[in-house]
């Protein structure tokens, strides 16, 4: 028996902690399955790191900020160090943002961060989703995520709202007030909404606390089970990765999570974190002692909200301010068309993906990312939208634009109202051109090769330029992607001669198909044939 | 009493009355009014006015008119006082480059004691605000917090909260407000000059200009300070949200294609 507890020697420590943990969470199991789940690596697929970075930038710096801020509308006299508010009175929500930037250690910084890392969230998931739909990663299975996707971007405008707002300054007590009009268009409704979403008259006194609990637990506690869900989805889908040698529908290729993504991916929380907190240090954010307490009677010129409203702002700006009145009720077209546009613009990407897998009545599964300009028509009503969002923030910032570049506000909100529609329209035409020419150009790389750069002269004195084949490995990632057909309509009368039923929407549906993949809308990919019919003639170019 | 009320309906009453008022009148003037320098400045003031008028007819008469009467490029000068033409000449803002949406600040062309010529002439030919002197727009001893919330409720619905400016309709805007002088604000706040209106002392009376001028010259001025870093302009969301896209999300996406770039290889030996 000496033997026995001679050999029985103590396990490592590292071990012996797996072993206690494994006992009781069973974590060898979960390990197994995950430890060596593949990643594939490319930097367009980090921006979904960065807004889940700072998102948990915002959540850490935002706990610190409730422990010194009062979301109370108690009127108070300012009695703290910035000489120019001294004496003045403001609610308590606005007092205690003054300490949190005056006397509170780190407090202004934090507050920066907490800002600067809203609008960048923001911005990066506007990038991500960009990114997602330029690529086609919204395809089947990914639909849903998608969706998941959106709703964060949405809710994160709200969340960035309420937040914005909590400091009862005189820019946010403006942006709320401009939201109170809003909901005061909805025809019957908005009174009873206004008056319960204010406690009464704007502004009263509930709505600091009321816009607290939406933005430190309502829509955060939404968000981060989005979050969870939306990181789930993509453990179970597995990542998309763009079309290379090796890789196929059926596999990922790429590093494993541990070690080399965990390490990676930790290390861009600090990189991100990092960059954050540098642009915090040097960069002054809603610089609240410059802009004053909210006091309704007050309102300064460059009232904008934060950037992922200013789309909403632009619309109310350039809309004319229509208004009709019956039976001594006013009807604020003004206000209410502009409020059901906003909905309906961020609507139309959000349902993209199931629009375009009803047109091309595909449902397989697709796990490669495809190059944008290898769907033209998709590509193109991406570039649409962005341009129709893009000429709304001009709208909105459209006093700045006057002043910074000596314009007429009035000429800036006529572009603004003609390129509305008429900027999709030309970014729609331009950019399936442009996708075009670069599938004919890939084309042609394929077929001829690649501009050597070196010119040959021939015997009888013609200069030609030498074209490189490209390897095989770039030759199958120019002509990995899958082309439709374009559909048909089947024959009007079937083969017993009797007139078939086709209903409206299947027609409206081949239409359309066939403007996404008819003959004018994409380039046929080179042929297995014409590659080598070219290249068994040698020296012709 | 008696005797005195029995003679009000006397015929010289009114004559002994009249001489009575003539005497205190006369008597106060002589006691109050040091007629040698009141001739002095009165000669001064003249040679000031002869000289205004040379520079008038030379600089201002051609859209003014030659008595300031207006033409079709500009208005009357008729009332508008010598503050306004110590704003409008004194920022450089008259003599006008060209007919515009608005008339722009630029360099000043006219040095002070020219300057107060041509506003002796202009307000000779009618009565109107008058320069003000250093006590008056001084911000000595304002109330700085309570400059700022007239500013909030009177200024800043064109200039911005911290008076830098903003749009208004057709090209024209209201300027920013950063390094103008003390006196310059006084004048404008008095004035109304192009499409400001003005706040006469019936409506904001000096002290509450002092106080606009020292919340100005606190917040907006080369030694305010911004405890937040850089300003960014102080124009609010847009240049924020300009500056986060531009440093934030793409000092962030360089960074994403660096780590991306030095991905671990597998080695090939």
């Amino acid at each position: 028996m000496s033997t026995v507890t001679n050999t029985q020697k103590k396990a490592p420590a590292g071990e012996r902690v797996a072993d206690w943990a494994d006992g009781r969470l069973g974590i060898y199991t979960l390990a197994k399955a995950n430890m060596r789940k593949i990643f594939p690596d490319h930097w367009s697929f980090m921006l979904g790191e960065v807004c889940l970075y700072s998102f948990l930038i915002i959540i850490l710096t935002g706990v610190y900020l409730t422990m010194f801020f009062h979301p109370s509308m108690n009127e108070v006299e300012y009695v703290g160090p910035y000489v120019p508010l001294q004496g003045q009175l403001m609610s308590e929500a606005f007092n205690s943002t003054m300490h949190i930037s005056f006397e509170v250690r780190g407090g202004l910084l934090i507050r920066q961060i907490h800002h600067w890392a809203a609008l960048i969230f923001l911005a990066g998931m506007f990038v991500h989703m960009m990114r997602v739909f330029f690529t086609g990663a919204f395809r089947k299975p990914r639909e849903i995520n998608w969706l998941f996707g959106f709703l964060l971007f949405f809710l994160g405008m709200f969340t960035g709202f309420t937040g914005y707002s909590l400091p009862d300054d005189l820019l946010s007590g403006t942006g709320v007030r401009f939201m109170q009009g809003a909901i005061l268009s909805v025809p019957v409704l908005g009174t009873y909404l206004s008056m319960f979403l204010f406690g009464g008259e704007f502004p009263g006194g509930d709505f600091v606390a009321r816009f607290y609990s939406a933005h430190v637990l309502l829509l955060p506690g939404i968000m981060l089970g989005l979050v969870v869900a939306h990181l789930i989805l993509v453990f179970v889908h597995k990542h998309t990765q763009f079309a290379g040698p090796g890789r196929t529908n059926d596999n990922v290729v790429g590093m494993p999570l541990l070690p080399v993504y965990m390490a990676k991916a930790g290390g861009f929380f600090f990189l991100v974190f990092g960059v954050i907190a540098v642009i915090a240090a040097i960069a002054s954010i809603n610089p609240i002692w410059a802009i004053g307490p909210y006091r309704p009677d007050q309102v300064s010129t460059g009232a904008q909200p934060d950037w992922y409203m200013g789309f909403a702002e632009g619309l109310i700006r350039v809309m004319p301010g229509w208004e009709i009145n019956l039976w001594g009720h006013t009807l604020v077209l003004g206000v209410m068309i502009p409020l059901a546009i906003f909905p309906a613009v961020l609507a139309a990407i959000a349902v993209y993906p199931f629009i375009e897998s009803w047109i091309t009545g595909d449902k397989r599964e697709h796990h490669i990312a495809q190059r944008p300009r290898n769907a033209p028509t998709r590509t193109a009503f991406g570039v649409a939208w962005i341009t129709a969002y893009m000429i709304m923030l001009v709208g909105g910032g459209n006093d700045l634009w006057a002043t910074h570049f000596h314009l007429s506000l009035n000429s800036i909100t006529w572009f603004v109202r003609i390129f509305f529609f008429a900027g999709p329209v030309i970014a729609f035409v331009a950019t399936k051109r442009i996708c075009l020419g670069l599938q004919r150009r890939d084309k042609d790389k394929v077929l001829h090769g690649r501009e050597s750069g070196i010119i040959k002269r021939l015997p009888h004195g013609e200069f030609v330029e030498v074209h490189e084949p490209l390897s095989q490995g770039e030759l199958h990632r120019l002509t990995a992607h899958e082309q439709y057909a374009a559909a048909e309509l089947p024959p009007a009368v079937d083969e017993n001669g009797v007139e078939r039923k086709i209903g409206a929407m299947e027609k409206l549906r081949v239409k359309l198909n066939k403007g996404y993949y008819g003959e004018d809308s994409q380039v046929a990919k080179p042929t297995v044939e014409e590659y080598k019919e070219i290249q068994s003639g040698h020296g012709h170019h | 009493m008696k005797k005195l009320s029995a003679r009000r309906r006397h015929p010289l009453a009114a004559v002994v009355v009249l001489l009575l008022a003539l005497a205190a009148t006369g008597g106060l003037y002589a006691a109050f009014a040091p007629a040698g320098t009141a001739k002095a400045d009165e000669t001064a003031q003249s040679l000031a006015i002869e000289e205004g008028k040379k520079l008038y007819s030379v600089g201002c008469a051609s859209c003014h008119g030659t008595g300031g009467q207006g033409t079709s490029d500009g208005p009357s000068l008729v009332g508008v006082g010598s503050a306004a033409v110590d704003f409008q000449v004194g920022t450089g803002r008259m003599p006008a480059q060209q007919p515009g949406a608005q008339v722009p600040r630029k360099k000043v062309i006219y040095s002070q004691a020219e300057i107060d010529q041509l506003a002796a002439y202009v307000a000779s030919l009618g009565a109107g605000p008058i320069k003000p002197t250093e006590g008056q727009y001084s911000p000595d001893g304002a109330d700085i917090a309570k400059g700022g919330e007239l500013f909030r409720t009177n200024c800043a619905q064109c200039h911005n909260f911290t008076g830098e400016g903003g749009a208004l309709t057709y090209g024209k805007y209201a300027p920013s407000l950063e390094g103008v002088d003390p006196k310059h604000l006084y004048e404008a706040m008095q004035t109304g000059p192009q499409n400001m209106p003005s706040f006469p002392d019936t409506t904001m009376p000096e002290k509450e200009k002092k106080d606009i001028i020292a919340y100005v010259q606190a917040v907006n001025s080369d030694s305010s300070a911004s405890p937040g870093g850089l300003k960014l302009g102080g124009l609010g969301p847009v240049s924020e949200g300009l500056f986060a896209w531009v440093f934030g999300l793409g000092a962030l996406i360089a960074v994403a294609i660096w780590v991306a770039a030095h991905t671990a290889k597998a080695k090939k030996s």
